[in-house]
């Protein structure tokens, strides 16, 4: 082979680098920048070495709010994902109320996310909102401002009621590629319902399984505008997740260091766990494709 | 294991079917014999794969009835028809091992362990994967996974038939003829009723003792692959089956003779009632000759290895001659017809010679 050796092509490569610098590398770089160093102002900088880092891993602050935001993940999870599948398989194939199940399940997709919280705000008030007029009204002692547990199901509900649908409709699009000779074959076999579901739909459903539950572990994880917008992270600090905390520290209280390191520290659990999703997920996958071909 | 007759059958994909055209099966009357071998034969879109989705329960036919021995089993569920029935394409429970794939009918009825053990080893061993039992079926090669889909087909012992639905596909041509004649094999083994859809004649003819040739809907010809070639029900018959398929000339036909549109005259070995059709003639029953017959224009001669084809001309309209290894064939350029070999058809439908009292 002798090719001519070329590598002028890298420079073509040089707008984009110059792009994601501007937009993505050098923020993250001012954030490294904080959190290693003290400031007091005046865009003076005293080397703080690690010691953010080191007050931000023991900070109960964080542990307490890191719980709260695993937590509150772990639930929506578990509620969306199953509840997702769910709507999925019970939506019509075809026709005139298909096109309608599409549509109507994208528009919570479509509201803006300040909006979403204030409706739901507005939607639970004991006042004037009809959940919680109408709960109150049932002689319910619901109050989401004032009982943390009321607080939690109101945020969980909101965030069921505005993200199942991205679920449903990935879900929906994996089983609508599934060729119509797999469920005569099922039939012929005299498979149940469950076994369809297990040997057929669930199999074919897991690579936009994988999409969705990476896509809802990591928007949930990082949630702060509804549950802002609701409950302020209250009441006390029932409903402070990471976001929200981190905002409190960075802008409220002006602890640009710790806020620094902490957002480091959430960035890399973030990818953490979404590379233990990911992994896990498709090396369900790997350990059965792994045969060698030529059967 | 029983006898399928259908009863009046007809199937229209369309609410309220108006004409003939608006049915993807029209009327017909069948009965598929316990324990035969038949192939379902027609081009793409004949309808050939309704009637098997009709037989399986996968579709209602829109009018008539299905039987299975005595029973009428019309409005009964797939799985309760005791019906088996592979697919164009591999369809394999990718989660499954293969002997998990195998297994899986059984399992859903419920059968003992010992017997799906055996059985599915049995099974195994006629499709040729032994020695995969335990992979997993995502992965494999389509071969091996349309060769699970036959295996499931075939692992149930006391199907009322097995249904084919052009399995052969996605197979390798070197593997279609063994996998043929290993269903071929099973099938004078168990005795299942077997039915095997194809649009390939040789499939066709080497699978079955009876072959259904459907054509728009309608099953035109049920005979023995002889009959097919020998006196085809239906124009669509003579053509699809052979290669090339029968020559069709427009003809006047009278008594024993069939004057043609210059003139000519064929003699024909029956005698027939006036009427204006086609008679229709195999390539191989035509042979060149130098003297007598009538006039051709050859075109052009295929050796195509055992014998040659000759492509002509008789008035205009296209001939095909088969001229048999060895035979010279420069300089002849009439062409004589075997008289006893001529079909007369009208309207596409064969019509029989009367019997001479």
């Amino acid at each position: 082979m002798d090719k001519t050796v070329n590598n002028k092509a890298w420079l073509l490569v040089l707008p984009v680098l110059a792009i994601v610098a501007f937009s993505a590398v050098l923020p993250l770089m001012t954030v490294v920048n904080y959190a290693f160093n003290d400031t007091f102002g005046n865009n003076e900088f005293f080397w703080a070495g690690l010691e953010w880092f080191d007050e931000m891993i023991h900070s109960d602050r964080l542990h307490a709010a890191l719980g709260r935001q695993a937590l509150f993940s772990a639930i929506i999870l578990a509620i969306e994902v199953p509840l997702g599948i769910f709507v999925a398989l019970n939506m019509p194939k075809k026709g005139f109320w298909a096109s309608f199940c599409l549509v109507a399940m994208a528009l919570p997709l479509l509201i803006p996310f300040n909006v979403v919280g204030t409706i739901w705000q507005i939607f639970g008030r004991v006042d004037i909102g009809l959940l919680g007029r109408t709960l109150s009204g049932l002689g319910l002692d619901y109050n989401y401002t004032n009982d943390p547990i009321d607080a939690w199901v109101t945020v969980i509900v909101m965030d069921v009621w505005h993200w199942t649908s991205l679920v449903a409709l990935l879900c929906y699009a994996g089983l609508q590629s599934i060729p119509q000779a797999y469920y005569q074959a099922a039939r012929i076999d005299q498979a149940s319902r469950w076994a369809v579901f297990r040997y057929i739909e669930l199999p074919k459903m897991k690579g936009v399984l994988l999409i969705a539950v990476l896509l809802r572990f990591m928007d949930s994880f990082m949630i702060y505008t509804e549950p802002f917008v609701v409950t302020g992270g209250g009441p006390g600090n029932a409903t402070t997740f990471l976001s929200i905390d981190l905002v409190k520290m960075a802008v409220g209280q002006f602890d640009l260091g710790p806020a620094a390191a902490f957002s480091l520290m959430y960035f890399l659990v973030i990818l953490l766990v979404s590379w233990v999703f990911y992994t896990v997920m498709t090396g369900m996958d790997r350990s059965q494709s792994d045969i060698p071909e030529g059967m | 294991m029983a006898r399928i007759t259908l009863r009046n059958l007809a199937h229209s994909y369309l609410p309220t079917p108006q004409g003939d055209g608006d049915y993807a099966l029209k009327e017909l009357d069948h009965v598929w014999q316990d324990g035969g071998a038949y192939a379902l034969l027609g081009a793409s879109g004949c309808g050939k794969t309704t009637l098997l989705n009709i037989i399986s329960g996968l579709l209602r036919p829109s009018h008539g009835r299905v039987l299975f021995g005595d029973r009428d089993v019309t409005d009964e569920p797939t799985a309760a028809r005791n019906i088996a029935q592979v697919f164009q394409f591999p369809v394999v429970y990718d989660t499954m091992t293969v002997r998990e794939n195998l297994a899986f009918p059984l399992r859903n009825r419920g059968r003992d362990a010992a017997y799906i053990k055996a059985r599915v080893q049995q099974i195994a061993a006629i499709i040729g994967m032994e020695s995969a039992l335990d992979r997993k079926a995502q992965g494999l090669t389509a071969d091996a996974k349309q060769k699970i889909s036959l295996g499931r087909g075939m692992v149930r012992e006391d199907v009322n038939a097995i249904l084919f639905d052009e399995p052969l596909t996605v197979i390798d041509p070197h593997m279609k003829w063994g996998l043929r004649t290993q269903l071929k094999q099973l099938h004078r083994e168990f005795g299942h009723t077997m039915i095997y859809v194809t649009h390939d004649q040789t499939e066709a003819l080497t699978f079955a003792d009876k072959v259904v040739v459907m054509h728009e809907g309608r099953v035109v010809q049920m005979g023995t692959p002889q009959d097919l070639f020998e006196t085809p029900a239906h124009t669509f018959v003579g053509y699809f089956i052979g290669s090339p398929g029968m020559n069709f000339i427009d003809a006047q036909v009278a008594g024993d003779t069939a004057t043609l549109p210059g003139g000519a005259q064929v003699g024909l070995g029956g005698h027939y009632a006036p009427l204006s059709g086609k008679i229709g003639i195999r390539p191989e029953h035509a042979a060149l000759t130098g003297q007598g017959g009538l006039p051709v224009t050859i075109r052009r001669i295929e050796d195509v290895g055992r014998h040659r084809l000759i492509r002509a001309e008789l008035q205009g309209v296209p001939l095909n001659i088969v001229a048999p290894e060895g035979q010279p064939v420069a300089g002849l350029d009439r062409v004589v017809f075997d008289p006893r070999r001529i079909n007369v058809y009208a309207d596409d439908w064969r019509v029989a010679p009367q019997e001479i009292a």
